[in-house]
């Protein structure tokens, strides 16, 4: 043991004279860390976003076929049959908590590269919000019954310039008054504009039409309920998933976009790896001789494999650290809009997990351990013979 | 009393596909206490020599005995616990580690043993002291001369008590001076300290320091007697 702290530590005070190629190591790995890191946390951002917006007691209802808001069409004819159906929870007044809702994509101008972006304007009914968890109004009121107002989610105000609370804005030919701000906690509602449905459908000419009805489930049995009135009612052609549901599915596609990048990350690994292997070969070669006058002292061969193997490691775990320090200091918690489903802007906020800092780290361990191998095999078997060179 | 005994020994290599002899069928017995300074043309396997005593390197064929144990045929890592426990080394360009200091380089043996270190540290002040250098305990090799240095290498070499020590070319990079000094010091450590020492020398002054010198020549020993 002894001898093996005396050969790291001979290692890593040797270090100085190898700062350029060891820097050089420590940056790769620091890069490749922050790449996968990187990544890693847009995925769990946008993956938070969508799946923290689903509930598992809503019903999304839309048109056969439709799979998502954007595409669906439903009569009022349509949303008034769904609102008699069984499985939907029922208020003091016998009236369905349900919300009809439509939406339509407008331009709004990003703060940070400000170029347009599209973003849904939501026409929802009264009690809506009674549907969204965690709803809460944390600015100003809402939007009158009749009236051009919009409420913004915090996700648009922090992301789009011209939304702050009391001013008006031009979205195509109407112009809006912004009267209040909400929060969902950050989920995918948070990148919405929300109106009356009833003022959206005259402003847009889209008639008595809707895109969705969500619905309030009537305990676990609710959804298969209201499926089965769907299926029985000749006069309605239906797709009916949870909320949770639905946005799990809207996910899968973005989330698989970005796990591509964690990819491009382990490719950059076998880089550094080379990387790593290269220093740590001129680190042994450029101490063959001390390592042999070691070795003739008595020193073992695995006290150099060792010492060896442990400046490998140090200096990926450095570079790890460095990598998942950067990325956390500059992208966690940072708001970012990315195109999700319904091509609308999604504003989500990247999230480095203790359990991707960890995976992060277990991929710089191991660009260290393999990229220290074979230098650290040379190290143990240094001829003796170059004690005399 | 021998401290070592060869027998038979022969060290042969290929050299482009080409056997090569350094020396064959070598008899030789060393006493305890003995101070040898091994002189010879430049190939004769001086070094060769050496290395096998100090069980850096193995013999072709024959044996090695140290104080009645074969350190030819031991492993890897026997051998290494055997350098460590019986010999010090002294080399032509000391082989100091750059990056530690005098002290530092003089208790790496001493970091093989079960020692404290409180023992340590007093084995290294008097390694130090032993060799004039206590001194300069703090300072890293880049600041010592080459006579310095040597001497280093040699309270290095001593630290751990070895009964030997293998000098190889010890004066090699020193001015007249320094190496008069430092073969002083290993004269001094054989008188005093029993040290047995085995020393390769080009220099015919150097080898004047020791108790008799052996020619190898055409892998045969002349002995010639010093003039100590």
């Amino acid at each position: 043991m002894r001898q093996t702290l005396a050969v790291t530590a001979l290692n890593i005070k040797s270090i100085p004279q190898r700062l350029g190629m060891s820097l050089a190591t420590v940056m790769s790995v620091a890069l490749v860390v922050a790449v996968m890191l990187g990544f890693m946390a847009l995925t769990n951002g946008f993956a938070a976003t969508l799946n923290n917006a689903g509930s598992e007691d809503v019903a999304i209802i839309l048109r056969a076929g439709s799979q998502a808001e954007l595409n669906s069409g439903l009569s009022r004819d349509d949303v008034v049959l769904i609102e008699t159906a069984p499985g939907i929870v029922r208020d003091a007044e016998d009236r369905p908590v349900s919300s009809a809702e439509l939406y339509v994509v407008v331009d709004g101008i990003k703060r940070s590269s400000q170029t347009e972006a599209n973003l849904p304007l939501r026409g929802v009914e009264e009690g809506a919000e009674r549907l969204r968890q965690g709803f809460t109004l944390v600015e100003g009121r809402m939007f009158a019954p009749g009236a051009a107002e919009l409420i913004v989610g915090e996700g648009v105000g922090r992301e789009f310039q011209g939304f702050d609370v009391g001013s008006t804005i031009r979205l195509g030919s109407n112009v809006w008054t912004i009267v209040g701000k909400f929060s969902t906690g950050g989920t995918v509602f948070d990148s919405e504009l929300w109106t009356e449905a009833g003022v959206l459908q005259n402003l847009y000419q889209r008639g008595a039409s809707y895109q969705s009805v969500r619905v309030k489930l009537d305990g676990p049995e609710g959804l298969s309920q209201l499926q089965d009135y769907a299926e029985n009612e000749p006069r309605l052609s239906l797709d009916i998933i949870t909320e949770k549901q639905y946005f799990a599915d809207q996910a899968v596609g973005m989330t698989r976009l970005i796990s591509a990048g964690v990819a491009l990350a382990y490719i950059m690994a076998i880089g550094a790896l080379a990387g790593a292997w290269n220093t740590m070969y001129s680190s042994v070669d450029a101490r063959v001789h001390e390592i042999a006058t070691l070795r003739a002292i008595g020193f073992s061969g695995g006290s150099a494999f060792i010492g060896t193997m442990l400046e490998s490691l140090m200096l990926a775990a450095i570079g790890g650290l460095v990598g998942a320090i950067a990325v956390y200091v500059i992208f966690d918690g940072m708001s970012a809009s990315t195109l999700g489903g319904g091509f609308t802007q999604v504003v989500f906020s990247l999230s480095l997990t203790p359990s991707s800092i960890i995976s992060g780290m277990i991929l710089a361990i191991f660009v260290g351990l393999f990229g220290g191998l074979v230098p650290s095999i040379r190290a143990a078997t240094v001829p003796l013979l170059q004690v005399h060179r | 009393m021998n401290l070592y005994t060869l027998r038979d020994l022969s060290k042969r290599y290929s050299r482009g596909g080409e056997a090569v002899t350094i020396f064959e069928g070598l008899n030789m017995q060393i006493a305890q206490g003995d101070f040898i300074a091994i002189m010879g043309p430049s190939g004769s396997g001086k070094t060769t020599l050496l290395n096998m005593l100090g069980g850096i390197d193995r013999p072709s064929s024959g044996t090695i005995e140290c104080q009645g144990e074969r350190i030819d045929n031991l492993s890897e890592a026997r051998l290494s616990k055997w350098r460590a426990a019986h010999v010090g080394f002294i080399f032509q360009f000391y082989n100091l580690m750059p990056t530690l200091n005098a002290a530092q380089n003089v208790e790496l043996p001493l970091l093989l043993t079960k020692l404290s270190p409180k023992q340590r540290k007093e084995h290294i002040a008097t390694a130090l002291d032993i060799v004039g250098i206590s001194d300069r305990a703090k300072h890293y090799p880049r600041q010592l001369s080459g006579g310095q240095q040597q001497r280093v290498a040699i309270a290095r070499a001593i630290v751990s008590d070895p009964k030997v020590l293998l000098c190889d070319e010890p004066t090699g990079d020193l001015d007249r001076v320094s190496a008069d000094s430092v073969l002083e010091m290993l004269q001094l450590l054989n008188s005093k300290l029993n040290k047995t020492i085995i020393m390769v020398t080009h220099d015919p002054a150097a080898a004047k320091y020791a108790r008799r010198e052996l020619r190898l020549d055409k892998g045969r020993f002349i002995e010639q007697e010093s003039a100590q």
